[in-house]
């Protein structure tokens, strides 16, 4: 139903085999209560990462990567994975798919404000960075280093897969890890193996400063996937319908054993690459005019009106929501301590075990 | 109890572990069918099975990375690095990530991952097959390093680094493969990582080494008891955690002592066992703590006067000896 979208990066198309898929059954078609589900959580993960980076600029919050344009490639992702059953090896600018998989508004400001109980790493790391709880979700994002994420996750699918374990297991990454030599290793074993990965792109066009045309030589990313003889799907990342599409077409390549698959969504940095970066230095003012108004959330709220879903009183109650929410959230946040260094040689090593200062 | 080499103990624990416990597997270079360069993996991938005996692409930063990942998803991988000389584009994801993993998840994950690593000189092996790269690994918190000298101890700790919850880095020096044997007992047993072993017990100086040159060391003190000099041997046999209390209990005994190792001298294990000695055991010594070790050049040489100019031997460890003992 968002077909009528452009892409930001070729208005002509929305999707784009750049390899050959030998399966490709799509998930299940979204209803419209499915997309107004989603809108509401790039509604919720708007007003969060405004507050964040307001919260940043009042010196409040120490750093953040904002993932303002990223929201509808990162739900849309989300939607039509499992997540009970898969696993997410995420990066720093996740935040819409930190809601999408459950982890709270506060919970993601405890992180922001390096306060106790964040539940990734107890605050000893920078915000969105570390594990949650298995049980809860297997949501991991151990290192500021990009790509070292890639190989990591294809030694997650191969465990799965030597367990007979039926799960997907998504690597997330921007366009400037596309260049590290950990994602040509990565994507090499995961499709010698056939491992069930699906490497997903976010692909906003600025390694920080850098952008794509002194990055690489080909246009998409996901032309890369022919080097590894898996498919490569290139996504209007603005479009959350499509990277649903094409991230669950992925999945039901991983689950049936055809292996891995790239995805590359193509987004908008709307702010700087993080609070400590001046994008004025480097972005041409016009790169982003014109770019605001392909802005997803918007876009969604109108497709969303046209086809009679949503009614001022009801997108009035999800944008009043959203803030009340961010609210709370950020004054639970305020008044929650820091953490005491009480615990602070716990798991250098595991409790008991040589070396264990505990 | 059975003679065998370092070599066959690597292998045999291997072997053991995997038949132990269905998520130990195996990944490297050429580790299949050529069952590895030096044979440590001969004959596991017909009894294992190409699943489980992965040959990997020429890539150490995914050998490193897909262990950490499949570890960390309930699996006990040892890699294999077909050389300690090639392992740095693995080190991004040895030091830089796995060593993080549980402190970074305040222990929500945990890696219990081996990465076994050939290494040190003596061999020809010249700038890039020889290297000693042990000291990178052991500066790290989060990481465990072992690095036995004989195939008793080669096989006990390789069965305790399986077992272990945490990443341990595994250093076999390459000439002790063949050269070093020894009686190992037959089935399974483990020794306890982060225990240093009294090769040797003396009454006169303690000598601190481990790997290859431990067994100069031992050479060296039979050649001084002849001169009626007693020397004590310890064998580190693991480099993180170290094993201070037997380097000290020793150190207070003889009131003397040296560190031996191959690996070059500056900003090495040498200085900082030679520190703790110095806090802990200051009062205690009569003499400065002496150290024999690699020379301040970027590795060793190929040709074979050039490398014996490198390598710490019997007669020089011998001379530093007697130089202590004089004191």
């Amino acid at each position: 139903m968002l077909s009528e979208q452009t892409s930001p990066n070729n208005p002509e198309k929305n999707s784009r085999p750049a390899g050959s898929a030998e399966n490709d059954a799509g998930p299940p078609t979204l209803n419209d209560n499915d997309l107004l589900e989603m809108y509401r959580t790039m509604v919720l993960s708007r007003v969060l990462d405004q507050r964040i980076w307001q919260m940043n600029r009042q010196g409040r919050a120490a750093i953040v990567a904002s993932a303002q344009g990223h929201e509808a490639a990162q739900v849309g992702a989300i939607r039509a994975l499992d997540p009970e059953r898969d696993r997410f090896y995420i990066y720093y600018r996740e935040l819409t798919t930190m809601l999408a998989l459950g982890i709270t508004p506060l919970e993601l400001l405890l992180g922001f404000l390096a306060k106790d109980g964040e539940p990734l790493s107890g605050a000893r790391q920078f915000p969105l960075h570390g594990a949650i709880d298995r049980q809860r979700c297997d949501i991991v994002s151990f290192s500021n280093v990009v790509a070292t994420q890639l190989p990591q996750a294809v030694g997650v699918a191969l465990a799965d897969k030597m367990r007979g374990e039926k799960r997907v297991t998504v690597a997330y990454f921007g366009d400037g890890a596309s260049s590290m030599g950990e994602t040509h290793e990565a994507m090499n074993f995961a499709a010698i193996h056939r491992l069930p990965v699906i490497f997903f792109c976010e692909n906003n066009k600025y390694a920080i400063s850098v952008p794509l045309a002194q990055q690489m030589n080909i246009e998409s990313v996901a032309t890369r996937a022919t080097a590894y003889g898996i498919p490569g799907i290139e996504v209007n990342g603005f479009d959350p319908v499509a990277v649903y599409e094409a991230v669950g077409a992925a999945a039901n390549r991983a689950l049936a054993g055809e292996g891995p698959t790239l995805v590359e969504a193509v987004v908008e940095r709307f702010l700087p690459h993080t609070s400590d970066d001046d994008d004025t230095r480097y972005r041409p003012a016009e790169d982003l005019e014109g770019i605001r108004d392909l802005d997803p959330i918007p876009a969604t709220e109108k497709l969303l009106r046209a086809s009679g879903a949503l009614d001022d009183a009801l997108d009035q109650e999800i944008k009043s929501a959203a803030q009340k929410i961010v609210n709370q959230a950020t004054e639970d946040a305020e008044n929650a301590p820091f953490p005491e260094p009480h615990d602070f040689y716990d798991q250098v090593y595991a409790p008991g075990s040589p070396g264990d200062q505990s | 109890m059975a003679e065998m080499t370092v070599i066959e103990a690597v292998r045999e624990a291997l072997r053991e572990e995997m038949e132990r416990d269905p998520a130990v597997f195996t990944l490297g270079e050429d580790i299949g069918a050529r069952g590895g360069v030096f044979l440590a993996t001969e004959g596991l991938i017909e009894q294992f099975g190409a699943e489980r005996v992965i040959d990997t692409p020429l890539a150490e930063a995914s050998i490193g990375g897909v262990a950490l990942g499949a570890a960390v998803n309930g699996m006990r991988p040892v890699a294999e690095i077909e050389f300690g000389d090639f392992i740095w584009p693995a080190v991004n994801q040895v030091i830089g990530e796995a060593a993080r993993v549980r402190y970074g998840t305040q222990g929500r994950r945990s890696a219990p991952l081996v990465l076994r690593v050939p290494y040190g000189g003596g061999v020809r092996g010249g700038l890039f097959h020889s290297q000693s790269i042990e000291v990178a690994f052991a500066h790290q918190p989060g990481l465990k390093v072992i690095a036995p000298s004989t195939p008793y101890d080669a096989k006990g700790l390789l069965k305790s680094a399986v077992r272990d919850d945490d990443p341990v880095i595994f250093f076999e020096h390459k000439r002790t493969y063949r050269l070093v044997k020894g009686d190992v007992p037959n089935g399974d047993y483990t020794i306890p990582i982060g225990q240093a072993d009294v090769k040797r017990a003396g009454s006169d100086m303690t000598v601190v080494s481990y790997g290859l040159v431990m067994h100069y060391c031992l050479e060296a003190a039979a050649a001084l008891a002849e001169e009626g000099v007693d020397v004590e041997v310890v064998d580190l046999r693991t480099l993180r955690p170290l094993d201070t209390d037997t380097v000290l209990e020793s150190v207070r005994k003889t009131s003397k002592a040296m560190v031996v190792h191959e690996d070059t001298k500056a900003i090495g294990i040498g200085g900082e066992i030679a520190a703790v000695i110095a806090d802990e055991a200051f009062e205690d010594l009569d003499a400065p703590v002496k150290r024999v070790a690699g020379p301040e050049v970027p590795a060793m040489p190929f040709s074979p006067l050039l490398e014996a100019e490198f390598m710490p031997s019997a007669e020089k460890i011998a001379t530093a000896m007697r130089e202590l003992a004089a004191y």
